[in-house]
């Protein structure tokens, strides 16, 4: 069910090039199709009955318990990420986000945190997996990309020591054949000079250049599954643009499936195939990117997509989500956003505050879910939102 | 809120003919730093800015924007004269602050506020929301005795926070409260002008349509004027009439915002917005072309000579190089819109219209 | 690299030269009169202090003293007394005339004592205080790591020689568990060496392991929460590698500093161990040089310590800048 399916995905020309690493600046040959989105979307659908998808999330239930109580970060999430194909995860700071896909690598300190539910990578159960066999997963088959690049290096090895470390743990290959392997990932992500800069510590490195660092070393492994924890947030528009570009290419040519955490619903639009959208630790909408940005069925979608002020939109006022998420301690009744949602007047009853919607197909069948009792939600955001956005 | 709300009218009366607010003439900051060399150390200067100039009318809103490290927060640090420019001039209702001595800067602390980014280490996590507001209060005695508490909780009610929250400290308030205290601190002294030194970068989505809503108001109902220092380019159209946009410490394209979005001179603008990522798109509006910049900002010790952005312009040619291009209205700019570039040129469908 | 090296060696060499010219004018210009002092009490003549002041060329411009004194240390000078000259060759720091013995000799007999018993200590608490500071960390919040810290207050909180004391008469004397102190020069026997600093080694460096363990439990907790230690774990490393790898090597960066701070304070704690456990070295020197007023081995002990102290920080500064390439700029 909660299985992404894509409906005839258009199929998409090759219209865009993205930077050759290394290379001058590239510009798009300027065919124009209107029909098509900034990324080059997969040519060929995916479609649910060939092999299962290569990460299945179910019902994955993550809870940290603290002085002040338990904090359920993450509450029942499903999600599949098939091979080649990218999903992006949106939501609010404090979502669960990160939680959860620290989940997936298994990163979790075990003595603090209660992990439920299933986590299968190519098969293997992550929930549970001792220790000693968790390490051979991990920068091996999935590989993490972190938000700040800064620290997220250690700052007193140098760059090519770090990448080549992350080689050798995983090949019985000696420190030279780690090196040459290092060097190839440094010239792969576009990084001028590989030879002098293997040598050079992190503070040496801009903040666009640590980042393609980070990406050479989490691809190291030929990673079949890589996960970007806002991976573009510390960094510049136009040092953004060159990131996603590389790691579209990458995924292009190494076919791995990416799980993209972001709150940038812009580089959502440029990146995804599928969209998760979570609040308060649940799965509040998900379906392919076309699906959530341009058809959304949720109140909260809908409020995130309202409160961007875009470089191509006209100025009118914002019209922000009212009040702050909730609390994980003591979570609202009902629907969590129900403190927050202005549509709750349109639902019949106190549902709203009384039961806690089913994630459901927004048209009955299909792939494209939401959670929220609103009926008419179509209808509302035709009449309603739509027109807002411009 | 009779006290802070200044005269509309006043404020529209005096905008465009009359003289701006604030007049920036060929401003400079210059950091010396000392660098190891050998067995000595060599002075070098990081030219952080290096001579910008813009008007900022009464009411008005101007944004900055650019890349990290190009100097918009150094440009925002002089003119509220937290940093003494190395030279240049900043006209405050005629007065040339630029070099003023504190004694003699303390009127016009009041009127210029500036709003800093981290809304976690701006404001001191020892005093209460109420004492962090009437601070400035006292010092520059605009309340009488008695009356501080009033006021503190009047200012709090302006920028959407409880009143009845005035004892608690900053730590109890998520991101978007605390730039609310900072925002109620700046207000607190009925500034003319205020700095906002990227005001909602660091908060989310819908904290940040909050907060850039508040500022809106606060700009239409109080007449002040802004000068609005961010990286976001949506944020930054949103909210600003004029925009300027700088490249390694000099402003290398200026004008009307719709200019600047529709109609973008100067290379690194056009790169800055075709690399900004796009809502429309998906939408079906036609995606925007593609310009990729390669490589990273030199670095402000040794700026390029000639053109600064040459070293990343895919339009560069010799005389980049040798003559640097002068800020000025080109052949094909609309009124009040300047680029310095050898080669300006509009480009017209970077920001994927939607209209 | 080397220019880093080379500048602070430049700057060590200053720092000595300071102290130098500082300890000279303490005891010479400072109203402080050596020739009284070494004339003594009792059967002092004026006329023998007389002597004494010119055979030391107290009257003399106290600018040629110090020339006079700084030349003795690097190519050695004369000490005339009662008409008998002595030779005492570079480097000369001065001339005990209560034992009759050039300083420098005196001090080279001590210097090796000293230096075995703070080297140890050196040893100890950076090894085993480390070692169980990092453990600590690894396991926070659990029993082990709490009952850990708490016996190290314990310890901590009481004075060191009393501890020392205890230790000397409950273990090497009453309860013979451990050798007793005693100094043998490794040239003659590297085990009557080892077995007779090994009770003042493990008194002074367990005692000061219980300040280093909470010093690098302290550091180790805060690097363990970084990010690039979530970055190792993500790489598939094992726990070991990205503690005693990753972790340990910028958790050791305070806690050098610590150290090299600290080096003042062991030379302290030196001379209360050499006094208990009877170990003839440059702290029991200063002290019966103190009751004695026997300047000149005052003054040349001050100059050794003081070079010591300025050899440990140059190479805590090595240190530094071999773990923290980030040092190597400044
Ligand atoms: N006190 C200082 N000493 C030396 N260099 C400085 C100093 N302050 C700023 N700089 C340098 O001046 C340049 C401009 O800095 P500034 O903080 O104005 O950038 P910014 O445009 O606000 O960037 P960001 O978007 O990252 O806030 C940078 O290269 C910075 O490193
Ligand atoms: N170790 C932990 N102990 C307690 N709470 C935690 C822990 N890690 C994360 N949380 C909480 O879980 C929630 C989700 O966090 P996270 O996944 O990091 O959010 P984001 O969506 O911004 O990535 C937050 O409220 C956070 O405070
Ligand atoms: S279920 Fe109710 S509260 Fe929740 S999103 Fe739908 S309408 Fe809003
Ligand atoms: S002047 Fe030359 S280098 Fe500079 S922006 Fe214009 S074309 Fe590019
Ligand atoms: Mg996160
Ligand atoms: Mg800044």
């Amino acid at each position: 069910m909660t299985t992404p399916e894509n409906e005839g995905r258009k199929d998409t020309p090759d219209t865009m090039v993205g930077t050759v690493p290394g290379d001058g600046p590239v510009l798009p040959d300027a065919k124009r199709n209107p029909s098509i989105a900034t990324r080059e979307r997969r040519d060929t659908a995916y479609t649910p009955s060939g092999e299962t998808p290569y990460l299945v999330v179910q019902d994955l239930t993550v809870q940290f318990p603290t002085a002040d109580g338990l904090v359920s970060a993450v509450n029942g999430l499903s999600y599949a990420v098939p091979l080649g194909r990218t999903l992006a995860i949106v939501g609010e700071s404090g979502s669960g986000k990160s939680v959860s896909s620290m989940a997936v690598m298994g990163l979790h300190d075990r003595k603090r945190t209660k992990i439920s539910g299933s986590i299968q990578l190519g098969g293997d159960e992550i929930v549970g997996m001792p220790e000693n066999e968790l390490m051979k997963v991990r920068g091996d088959a999935v590989a993490m990309v972190f938000q700040d690049p800064q620290s997220s290096l250690h700052p007193l090895y140098t760059v090519g020591n770090q990448i080549s470390e992350a080689y050798r743990v995983h090949h019985k290959v000696s420190k030279d054949v780690a090196k040459k392997r290092a060097l190839e990932m440094l010239d792969l992500v576009g990084i001028p000079n590989p030879i002098r800069r293997f040598k050079q510590y992190p503070h040496e490195f801009s903040g666009g250049m640590r980042q393609r660092a980070m990406i050479a070393m989490g691809l190291v492994n030929d990673p079949k599954l890589v996960i970007a924890d806002e991976p573009t947030t510390a960094l510049d528009v136009t040092v953004q643009a060159q990131i996603l570009d590389l790691l579209n290419n990458l995924q292009k040519e190494f076919g791995s499936a990416i799980v993209l955490i972001t709150h940038d619903l812009g580089v959502v639009a440029e990146m995804a195939d599928d969209v998760l959208v979570m609040y308060a630790g649940r799965c509040v909408e998900y379906g392919t990117a076309e699906d959530v940005l341009a058809r959304p069925r949720m109140p909260y979608t809908w409020g995130l997509l309202e409160s961007i002020p875009t470089v191509s939109a006209a100025s009118e006022k914002l019209r922000p989500i009212k009040g702050l998420p909730p609390s994980l301690l003591s979570l609202p009744g009902g629907c969590s956003f129900n403190p927050r949602c202005p549509y709750t007047d349109r639902v019949k009853g106190e549902r709203c505050t009384t039961d806690l919607p089913e994630l459901l197909p927004v048209d009955g069948a299909g792939a494209h879910t939401s959670r929220c009792h609103l009926h008419d939600k179509a209808s509302i955001y035709e009449a309603e939102v739509a027109p807002r956005l411009g | 809120m009779s006290k802070t709300v200044r005269n509309a009218d006043a404020a529209s009366a005096g905008s465009s003919s009359a003289t701006p607010l604030l007049q920036v003439r060929d401003l400079k900051m210059h950091f010396p730093i000392k660098e190891a060399a050998g067995l000595g150390r060599t002075r070098k200067v990081v030219q952080a800015v290096d001579g910008v100039s813009f008007d900022l009318q009464r009411g008005g809103s101007l944004g900055l924007v650019g890349e990290s490290g190009c100097g918009k927060s150094t440009t925002g640090r002089m003119i509220t004269r937290l940093l003494t420019p190395t030279a240049g001039q900043i006209l405050f209702k005629g007065t040339d602050i630029a070099q003023l001595k504190e004694r003699e800067l303390r009127p016009f602390r009041r009127e210029l506020q500036i709003v800093f980014q981290d809304p976690y280490s701006s404001l001191n996590p020892r005093q209460t929301v109420s004492n962090i507001i009437s601070t400035p209060l006292r010092v520059h005695n605009l309340v009488k005795k008695g009356k501080e508490l009033e006021r503190v909780q009047e200012l709090l009610e302006r920028v959407g926070l409880n009143p009845e929250h005035h004892n608690r400290y900053p730590n109890e308030f998520s991101g978007g409260q605390r730039q609310r205290i900072g925002i109620a601190r700046a207000l607190a002294v009925e500034p003319e002008v205020i700095i906002a030194d990227e005001p909602v970068s660091a908060l989310d989505v819908s904290i940040q349509a909050q907060v850039m809503n508040l500022l809106e108001d606060l700009r239409r109902d109080l007449g002040i004027a802004f000068v609005f220092i961010a990286h976001d380019l949506g944020v930054v159209r949103h909210f600003c009439d004029q925009v300027a946009v700088m490249y390694l410490g000099k402003i290398v394209e200026q004008g009307p915002r719709e200019q600047i979005y529709s109609a973008p001179q100067h290379p690194y603008t056009q790169a800055l917005l075709s690399a900004a990522p796009d809502l429309g798109t998906i939408r079906g509006v036609p995606p925007k072309e593609r310009i990729r910049l390669v490589g990273d900002v030199p670095s402000p010790i040794d700026p390029p000579s000639g053109c600064r952005f040459r070293t990343r312009c895919w339009k560069a040619e010799d005389i980049c190089a040798t003559q640097e291009p002068p800020l000025m209205t080109q052949a094909q700019s609309g009124p009040g819109h300047t680029a310095a570039c050898h080669f300006a040129e509009p480009k017209i469908d970077l920001t994927a219209a939607t209209a | 690299m080397l220019y880093f090296v080379a500048r602070r060696l430049v700057s060590a060499l200053s720092v000595v030269l300071v102290t130098l010219i500082a300890t000279f004018a303490l005891f010479f210009i400072a109203p402080t009169d050596p020739a009284g002092a070494i004339c003594g009490d009792r059967n002092c003549t004026q006329e023998r202090y007389n002597e004494i002041k010119q055979n030391l060329h107290l009257d003399k411009p106290k600018v040629q003293q110090f020339a006079e004194y700084t030349a003795g240390i690097f190519v050695g000078r004369d000490f005339e007394t009662s008409g008998v000259v002595q030779h005492c060759s570079a480097p000369c720091l001065g001339f005990s005339f209560k034992n009759d013995r050039p300083v420098t000799q005196m001090l080279a007999d001590r210097l090796p004592v000293t230096v075995s018993l703070v080297a140890g200590y050196a040893v100890i608490v950076l090894t085993i205080g480390v070692y169980v500071g990092s453990m600590a960390a690894k396991r926070r919040g659990t029993f082990g790591d709490r009952a850990l810290m708490t016996s190290t207050l314990v310890v901590s909180s009481v004075p060191y020689y009393i501890v020392a004391l205890m230790i000397a008469l409950y273990l090497t004397i009453l309860y013979p568990i451990l050798p007793r102190g005693g100094w043998t020069p490794p040239s003659e026997s590297v085990g009557k060496w080892f077995l007779g600093l090994l009770t003042p080694w493990l008194v002074l460096g367990i005692y000061s392991c219980t300040s280093y363990a909470r010093y690098s439990r302290g550091s180790m907790v805060e690097t363990l929460s970084e990010d690039f230690i979530r970055t190792a774990r993500a790489k598939g490393l094992s726990d070991r590698v990205v503690t005693y790898k990753h972790a340990l090597r910028s958790g050791l960066i305070p806690v050098i500093t610590i150290f090299g701070l600290d080096v003042a304070g062991s030379l302290a704690g030196a001379i209360f161990t050499e006094r208990i456990f009877d170990l003839p070295g440059l702290g029991v020197l200063v002290l019966d040089s103190l009751n004695n007023y026997d300047l000149p081995v005052i003054m040349g002990t001050v100059l050794v310590a003081s070079v010591i102290l300025v050899v440990m920080n140059f190479l805590v500064d090595i240190a530094y800048s071999i773990i923290d390439p980030r040092v190597r700029l400044a």
